[in-house]
């Protein structure tokens, strides 16, 4: 029994590390260009609305660059007041936001997640994660790159709205003395760290 | 009993090469077909860029109380013109009005709802 619990190990494992290579092939992909909405495959281009909705490509390209996801560095974007979104619509709402840092992983093989409430709370509410996908602890909460990756914990917006899960520096961001960041070379890391310039 | 563990672990690397919708899509645009199409409209295609360039996530997500899990929140058009979800704002004063049917009900037919332009995991909607 034991043996064949770490054979399913072994293969998780392996089947972790082809999704992750997975990741980094495919986020090199898309980089570059807005598909117009009529070729979007989701906009079915006889519409009326396929003429009047704006195009990504539009709004998007007067943004900070980025390469992946909307090819736009949210973060930046807002810190540089190029957009301005409305922080919300009554005026009894509490806008609530928390300028401190959370580091994850102290024990693993890739470099420190720093994880910090100042960016995410300039658009989240603290319900938006507490206490539903994370304690109000730090270390409480068991995060995983396999539960990540399934679209749980960070993956909730990461991966379908905020940043995609190729950017691995941007959470492995701290790096550990004398550890390398050995990735494929065409993946610069120091622009993976947050706050690294575009191309 | 391995065998099938096994068997589910390669199905499920498979279907983060195999399953990923059109790629085409804008990142994080959601399609919203739950009852649309059923009631002879195109499917909803609500795009997250265009928003969040004037809303920041927590005025959907918190004050107006989408689930963020696309699919969880059971739309219709009379919660709508009674001001709630979409309706909160396209009422004819933050933005345009339910009368243009069209604009949100822009997608092409046949498609699921679900989280599309994906990148690999495609979020919490997909599991
Ligand atoms: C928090 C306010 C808000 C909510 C909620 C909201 N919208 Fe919007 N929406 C806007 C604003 C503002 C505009 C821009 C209006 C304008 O240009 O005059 C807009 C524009 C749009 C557009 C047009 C985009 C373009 O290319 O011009 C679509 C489509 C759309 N919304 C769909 C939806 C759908 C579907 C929902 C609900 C699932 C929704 N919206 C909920 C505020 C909102
Ligand atoms: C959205 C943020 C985020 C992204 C992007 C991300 N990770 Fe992680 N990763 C985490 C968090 C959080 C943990 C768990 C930390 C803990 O143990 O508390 C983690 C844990 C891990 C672990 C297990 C712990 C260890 O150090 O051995 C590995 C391996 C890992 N990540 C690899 C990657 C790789 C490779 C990528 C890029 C393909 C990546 N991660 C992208 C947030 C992220
Ligand atoms: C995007 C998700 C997210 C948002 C939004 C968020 N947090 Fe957190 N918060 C976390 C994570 C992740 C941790 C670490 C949890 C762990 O390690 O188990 C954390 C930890 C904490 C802790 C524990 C810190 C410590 O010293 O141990 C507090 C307190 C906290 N958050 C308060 C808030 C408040 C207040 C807000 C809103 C202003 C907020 N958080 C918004 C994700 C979030
Ligand atoms: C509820 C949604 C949500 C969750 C959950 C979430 N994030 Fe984020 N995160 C965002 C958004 C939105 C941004 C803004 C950037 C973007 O949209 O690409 C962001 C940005 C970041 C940044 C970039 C900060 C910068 O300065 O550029 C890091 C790092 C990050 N997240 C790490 C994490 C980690 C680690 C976790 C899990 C512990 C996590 N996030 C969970 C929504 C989320
Ligand atoms: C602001 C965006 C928006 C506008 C404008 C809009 N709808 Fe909808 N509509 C939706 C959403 C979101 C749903 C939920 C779709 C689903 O779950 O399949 C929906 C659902 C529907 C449904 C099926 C559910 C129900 O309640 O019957 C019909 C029929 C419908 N719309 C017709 C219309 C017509 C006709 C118009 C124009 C008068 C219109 N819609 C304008 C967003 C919109
Ligand atoms: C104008 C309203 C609006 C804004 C602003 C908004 N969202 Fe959403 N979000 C939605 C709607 C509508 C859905 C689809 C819900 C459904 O299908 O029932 C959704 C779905 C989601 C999902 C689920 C995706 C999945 O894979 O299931 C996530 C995650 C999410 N949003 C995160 C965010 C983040 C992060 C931000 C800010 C950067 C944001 N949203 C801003 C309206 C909004």
């Amino acid at each position: 029994m034991q043996a064949s619990i770490s054979r399913v190990k072994v293969h998780l494992s392996r089947w972790l590390a082809g999704s992750l290579l997975g990741l980094l092939a495919a986020g090199t992909v898309f980089a570059g260009n807005w598909l117009p909405l009529a070729k979007d495959g989701v906009h079915d281009p006889r519409s009326p609305a396929a003429k009047q909705l704006q195009e990504p490509k539009e709004a998007l390209s007067r943004l900070t660059p980025d390469t992946t996801g909307n090819q736009v560095r949210w973060v930046l974007s807002l810190e540089k007041g190029e957009i301005n979104p409305r922080e919300k619509l009554l005026p009894e709402t509490k806008v609530r936001k928390l300028d401190q840092d959370i580091l994850l992983n102290l024990k693993g093989g890739m470099p420190i997640v720093r994880f910090p409430h100042k960016q995410h709370t300039e658009w989240l509410d603290c319900s938006n994660c507490h206490d539903q996908l994370f304690e109000q602890k730090t270390g409480a909460t068991k995060i995983s790159m396999f539960n990540i990756l399934q679209g749980e914990q960070c993956g909730v917006c990461h991966g379908a709205v905020a940043f995609p899960l190729t950017e691995c520096y941007r959470c492995h961001s701290v790096v550990r003395p004398g550890q390398t960041t050995n990735l494929p070379t065409h993946m610069n890391p120091q622009f993976h760290k947050p706050g690294g310039v575009g191309p | 009993m391995i065998a099938r563990l096994v068997v589910a672990a390669i199905a499920l690397a498979l279907a983060f090469f195999v399953d990923i919708p059109e790629a085409g899509a804008e990142y994080a645009d959601v399609v919203i077909n739950k009852q649309a199409e059923k009631n002879g409209m195109r499917p909803v295609v609500f795009p997250h860029w265009f928003h969040r360039i004037r809303f920041r996530c927590k005025v959907c997500h918190a004050e107006l109380g989408f689930k963020m899990r696309a699919g969880a929140n059971d739309v219709t058009m009379a919660a709508i013109i009674d001001g709630k979800f979409c309706g909160a704002c396209h009422n004819n004063d933050i933005a345009w009005s339910v009368e243009k049917c069209d604009l949100c009900h822009s997608g092409k037919r046949g498609l699921p709802s679900g989280i599309y332009g994906g990148h690999e995991t495609s979020g919490p909607g997909r599991w």
